[in-house]
């Protein structure tokens, strides 16, 4: 309980901060800007005649956070490093995990704010058509859950560095690896050149958030891909706190 | 109320802090001081859990900050050196937040922001942005924060650092006001203000304790502490040292003219010594004097001449050790 009131507090206070700087007000009308122009220009929603938002909408998504969620999680720790309230909030009675967490959950939570915001193009496509909304809500999660993931990684990221420059850097790069893990060409490539069977592939493909992601867009809430975004999530907090212990220890 | 035993810290081949320990119990004003890199501020942040000792043991209150961390750290207030505050939001805000984690809610919480905002003087800034404060408000604003929830315990490093003369007065008055009724650690190297404010005094040295007693006791090291400074009219320095090395009790007699009168010094040979001043009126006996003045002793050349001999050596060492 008081882990939670913990937890509360600093979720609360790292949400103000987007909103009291311009970064959240960039961040949404970019992201909404993007997702419109894709879904209707590039994707040609309107010429496909098809009332479903996978292939059109959804698709795009693992692109997008390439370069937004590291934006939205570059300052997570770099900055309180960089201003030295690092010092001040570990010093508080609280424990590092529940101050990571909590960071995390409040820009978890903006993102999801941002991916509520689409909801137009929900609204369009049930203007026009008879979708499936029940595949169009498991996508919305499996979008949510691949932004955590994303997320996660800018975490250990911004962890490592005082530089927000850095951390952008290098979690577009970590991210980039998500993705390509799982993207065709890289898939034709790597079953050319490995001629030991599938196994290699299989294994590098599913480290890819695409082949995740894949499921959600069909409507499938398949457990192994929950529990996959989950554990990335748990795993690169977990790293987080190993780096934040390291850099006091030494 | 905090108990520090044989803390070391060991930062790659450095020791930063090396086998320090000390107690400060409630009531007690703990002034330390060193110079710049001494370990003052490792120091500091062992004793708040920031950083994990490499070796030794804190107890706040009982509880190991290593061991027990959060009973320990709710005892605790803590200013850091640089007095970092959240740039992106208001003072209110920030201190709401602190409030907050320390656990106040409600009513309580809105006394306590209340309470510190009139101690530290933050009512015309109280919601203004972090980022735009001058760095005196800053201050003043982490420090709130750290008196927000009443520690028991409060451990300031350089509360006064980049506060006008005003604002270090009535910091260290808030301190010693404090003091009655807490347990005090500060740091500083701003010697006036072990007087102003401190009931004891660490000097602390590359990592080791080298004085620890009482504001008069560490002056009481020094060769001015019992030295009797005389105001001579109608006599030349010549015949006033002549006059005044006759005296057995003084090691060193210095006399400069100055107008038309010659002011002379009589350091005692052994520090404090009382009956100098009593030899010093029975030598001078006959001789216009204006001014007597015995001296209490100088805090700044205790600190000079126990911090800077070793700095001395190191250099000289460091000198030797590029030559072989």
């Amino acid at each position: 309980m008081n882990s939670f009131g913990n937890i509360k507090t600093i979720a609360k206070r790292e949400l103000g901060a987007y909103f009291t700087s311009p970064v959240a007000y960039v961040f949404i009308v970019i992201f909404l800007l993007l997702n419109g122009f894709f879904t209707f220009m590039v994707g040609r929603f309107f010429e496909n005649g098809q009332a479903s938002l996978s292939g059109p909408f959804f698709m795009w998504h693992p692109w997008f956070y390439l370069f937004l969620v590291p934006a939205v999680g570059m300052r997570l720790w770099s900055e309180e490093r960089r201003v030295g309230t690092l010092e001040l909030l570990l010093t508080m009675p609280i424990a590092p995990w529940e101050a990571i967490v909590g960071k995390f959950l409040a820009s978890w939570l903006f993102l999801g704010l941002a991916l509520v915001l689409t909801f137009p193009v929900v609204i369009t496509v049930n203007y026009l058509g008879s979708p499936d909304n029940g595949v169009i809500f498991a996508a919305y999660v499996g979008s949510w859950l691949m932004a955590g993931a994303y997320l996660a990684v800018s975490c250990i990221t911004s962890a490592i560095t005082r530089s927000q420059v850095v951390s952008f850097i290098i979690s577009v790069v970590a991210c980039l690896f998500l993705i390509l893990a799982g993207f065709p060409p890289v898939i034709n490539l790597l079953q050319n050149l490995t001629h030991h069977g599938q196994w290699l592939v299989d294994v590098v493909t599913s480290f890819s958030v695409i082949t995740h992601f894949e499921g959600f867009q069909k409507g499938v809430l398949d457990s192994r891909d929950i529990i996959f975004f989950l554990s990335v999530i748990g795993f690169s907090l977990f790293t987080t706190s190993v780096i934040l212990r390291t850099h006091r220890t030494s | 109320m905090i108990k520090v035993e044989n803390l070391t810290k060991i930062f790659g081949a450095k020791r930063a802090v090396n086998g320090v320990s000390f107690s400060v119990e409630r009531g007690e004003v703990l002034g330390f001081l060193g110079p710049n890199g001494a370990g003052k501020s490792t120091t500091m942040r062992m004793l708040t859990g920031f950083l994990p000792p490499s070796s030794g043991r804190v107890t706040v209150g009982g509880y190991d900050i290593v061991e027990q961390p959060i009973p320990a750290k709710k005892l605790l207030g803590y200013l850091p050196e640089s007095a970092p505050a959240y740039t992106d939001m208001t003072v209110h805000g920030f201190l709401n937040f602190t409030a907050e984690i320390r656990g106040l809610r409600g009513d309580a919480k809105k006394a306590a922001v209340n309470r510190v905002v009139d101690l530290c003087f933050l009512e015309s800034v109280l919601h203004q942005n972090v980022d735009t404060l001058s760095k005196g408000y800053r201050h003043r604003t982490c420090f709130a924060q750290s008196i927000i929830h009443d520690p028991d315990i409060l451990v300031l490093d350089e509360p006064t650092d980049g506060l006008d003369p005003n604002q270090k007065h009535e910091i260290r008055q808030l301190i010693r006001k404090m003091g009655e009724k807490k347990a005090i650690i500060f740091s500083t190297h701003i010697l006036e203000e072990v007087d102003a404010a401190c009931t004891r005094a660490i000097i602390i040295d590359r990592g080791v304790i080298v004085a620890n007693g009482t504001p008069e006791e560490l002056r009481r090291k020094s060769e001015w502490a019992g030295a009797v400074t005389l105001r001579i009219l109608g006599m030349n320095p010549g015949a006033v040292q002549e006059k005044l090395n006759q005296i057995r009790a003084a090691k060193k007699v210095t006399a400069t003219a100055n107008g038309s009168a010659v002011i002379a010094t009589v350091f005692p040979r052994s520090a404090g010594d009382g009956d100098l001043t009593r030899d010093v009126i029975a030598a001078t006996n006959g001789w216009q004097i204006v001014e007597v003045r015995t001296e209490e002793g100088r805090l700044d050349e205790v600190f000079y001449n126990i911090t800077m001999p070793d700095t001395k050596a190191a250099d000289r060492s460091a000198k030797a050790g590029s030559q072989g």
